[in-house]
């Protein structure tokens, strides 16, 4: 497989509104790319598009391989999506509610340790409620559940927000790892400086399309 | 498939077992129906003792409707939603998952209800066979419905509205056969507690195979 | 250019404007027919008279059902392999069970009104009026599903989905209900002596119910279009929104 996510004239409507319009990206297996662009150009549409969450309207559209105007369904597996939200059950405590995501993707517990670990989150705070944690704490234990599931495609949007600069470090070692076993990322974000160092790639969105690439690495 | 349901059903007890609240808020509020029952009929115990069946299962609608919309409140509340969708997990397992777990979680209802509507209507149990077995058909009945309507009406602004409103009319047969099944066991009613309770056992089985094969419909966006 | 049909193409077609006359005109026959030429009962005397909008309204609300329900199947199976996505099938749906709840509605109205004449009471816990009340409610929240704003696909799939299980329940309602009553109320469902219906009485009747077809047809294949004419908006304005974020080259996002 050359390319991960490759997308040609891709139009994606949600509520009504043309959120993609005209996009073409390709992009190739063990990248880093970090989507920039002010808010409502397309950003999380095109993560969701990727995660095959929005129907592509027209244009031609593969993920992994698989034809998204076909089945749109079919690259799910591969991929783990931390959208705006964090897809926690709060009332959960931490390591009850990874527990439940890595017996869904078919994980061991000692998974979840070592996933707790990874993003720094103390031993002391597994056995809390979610809904205790601070929107940081949360946010690493929603990076967490998607470092469970060994992703080949990541997608995360914004997921430094709310990070500390210790959580975003982490969050940095994570997907340099991640993308030098052969995953991919991409991920959106406002926060230029601090991820410099991390984006192989710029691509950055405007109307829906793209405005700006500084080209693989 | 059948460890995802557990899994899903499980999932869904832990958050009851960790913020209990079928057993600290929903449970209270239908045994205070129950109360209410009482100052609209006048605390007659005659009529009271005729209408406990059907006092109970409105009762149980209540409470129940109530746990419905927090079982998908909790999927929504934090786009858990999306986990799913992205998740191996099929549609029908995803439909049988939460209705065991609502299932569950209605037995507890009722084994607060049940108590509570022996105790202050002054009932007695002729036939605790039919009681099981009624009580069995109709939290399976509702539960199947309920989630059915649950995910339709999950993550829609005016979800508190809507679901009771879809809901409803469509367990108006189970609240009757419920209440008449019951009336036969309590001994107040000469009638076909049998045969009730069946048409509970038909409701039952024909939501969990409409919900099974519909429920992937239901949960894509778009 | 607008895509969207000219009124000779939508909603005045030389097709529907023979069928609204037609219905006019039927409706006038129909009450003169029903209120002057067709004999008193012998018992209940010009109540009777209601039969003729009573009777075929429910069975219109019931026939309006059915197509519901099947369209919304034919949605849901052919909705992947359709250009259109089989909204048209969506758009018969909800089309069929707006008019439907109407004669629903009508049913109730005339029901209770009869009652009042016949029982002396608006309201009795009839077998079939119970049934058709909570079919009138189960399609009013049906309209209420589809009168939420959602993708049109999404909604289509969310309201085929309940128009199913609504469908599938009108027999487990109607026969829980029907056996509550006929257990342990026998005496009350005697309401007296039925009108026995023969020569002018069964023509009208016969003649009543075609002309509610007839009306409902007309409004079914005119909210139809309504519907289509809402989408074909939505969609032109949507297509010009696309067309223009095609054709901006640097300007703003």
């Amino acid at each position: 497989m050359s390319t991960v996510v490759d997308f040609h004239k891709v139009v994606a409507v949600a509520g009504g509104f043309p959120v993609l319009a005209g996009l073409d990206i390709e992009i190739a297996p063990g990248e880093i790319v970090h989507l920039r662009g002010s808010n409502g150009v397309g950003k999380t549409s095109f993560l969701r598009a990727c995660a095959g969450l929005i129907p592509i309207r027209a244009g031609e559209a593969n993920v992994l391989g698989f034809d998204m105007r076909v089945d749109r369904r079919a690259p799910r597996r591969y991929i783990g999506l931390l959208g705006h939200e964090n897809h926690l059950y709060t009332d959960l405590w931490v390591r009850e509610h990874l527990e439940f995501r890595a017996s869904v993707v078919g994980a061991s517990e000692g998974d979840v340790g070592a996933a707790l670990r990874r993003v720094g989150l103390s031993e002391r705070l597994w056995s809390v409620p979610i809904e205790r944690l601070s929107a940081g704490q949360r946010r690493r234990v929603a990076i967490a559940s998607v470092l469970i599931s060994r992703p080949q495609l990541w997608l995360l949007d914004e997921p430094h927000a709310a990070l500390d600069s210790e959580g975003r470090e982490f969050l940095d070692g994570i997907l340099i790892d991640a993308a030098s076993s052969g995953a991919t990322v991409v991920f959106a974000s406002h926060e230029r400086d601090v991820l410099k160092s991390v984006a192989s790639r710029e691509v950055t969105l405007r109307g829906g399309r793209l405005w700006e690439d500084s080209g693989a690495a | 498939m059948l460890h995802e349901v557990l899994l899903v059903a499980r999932k869904d007890l832990r958050v009851e077992w960790r913020s209990k609240v079928t057993i600290g808020q929903v449970a209270p509020l239908a045994l205070l129906v129950l109360v209410v029952f009482a100052f609209a009929f006048d605390a007659n115990a005659r009529l009271l003792g005729l209408g406990a069946g059907g006092l109970f299962w409105v009762a149980v609608l209540f409470g129940g409707t109530l746990l419905i919309q927090r079982a998908f409140d909790l999927e929504t509340d934090d786009g858990n939603f999306d986990a799913f969708r992205m998740s191996t997990i099929g549609a029908p397992s995803l439909f049988l998952g939460k209705s065991l777990g609502v299932f569950i979680q209605v037995v507890l209802l009722e084994l607060v209800l049940g108590p509570g509507v022996a105790l202050l209507y002054d009932v007695r149990i002729d036939d605790w066979f039919l009681l099981l077995a009624a009580a069995l058909a109709g939290t399976v009945a509702f539960s199947v419905c309920g989630v059915l309507w649950g995910v339709m009406a999950a993550g829609v602004r005016v979800r508190a509205t809507l679901l009771p409103l879809l809901l409803i009319p469509v367990l108006a047969p189970v609240l009757l056969a419920g209440s008449r099944a019951f009336e036969t066991a309590f001994g107040v009613r000469a009638e076909a507690g049998w045969t009730w309770a069946s048409v509970m056992f038909v409701i039952a089985a024909v939501h969990t195979a409409i919900g099974v094969g519909t429920f992937g419909f239901l949960l894509e966006e778009g | 250019m607008s895509q969207i049909p000219d009124s000779k193409h939508m909603t005045a077609t030389l097709g529907t404007r023979i069928l609204g006359s037609v219905a006019v005109a039927a409706v006038l026959l129909m009450t003169l027919l029903g209120l002057v030429v067709s004999p008193e009962d012998l018992v209940q005397g010009h109540a009777v008279r209601m039969l003729y909008l009573h009777v075929p309204s429910i069975w219109i609300a019931y026939a309006a059902f059915v197509l519901t329900a099947a369209s919304s199947v034919l949605f849901l199976i052919r909705s992947r392999s359709r250009a259109d996505g089989g909204r048209h099938h969506d758009r018969l749906a909800g089309s069929a069970a707006e008019v439907g709840v109407l004669f629903a509605g009508i049913t109730l109205v005339t029901g209770m009104l009869w009652g009042r004449v016949t029982w002396g009471t608006y309201w009795q816990w009839d077998a079939r009026l119970t049934t058709t009340v909570l079919l009138f409610v189960t399609y009013l929240g049906y309209l209420a599903l589809r009168r939420l704003p959602a993708d049109p696909i999404v909604r289509g799939r969310r309201s085929a989905v309940m128009a199913l299980i609504s469908f599938v329940n009108v027999p487990i309602v109607h026969f829980s209900v029907d056996w509550w009553r006929t257990l342990h109320q026998k005496a009350s469902l005697s309401v007296g002596r039925r009108p026995e219906i023969t020569g002018e009485m069964y023509w009208t009747l016969l003649y009543s119910t075609l002309t509610v077809t007839v009306v409902a047809s007309w409004l079914i294949v005119h909210r139809y279009r309504v519907i289509r004419l809402e989408e074909l908006r939505d969609e032109e304005a949507l297509n010009a929104l696309i067309a223009s974020r095609l054709r901006e080259d640097d300007v703003g996002n």
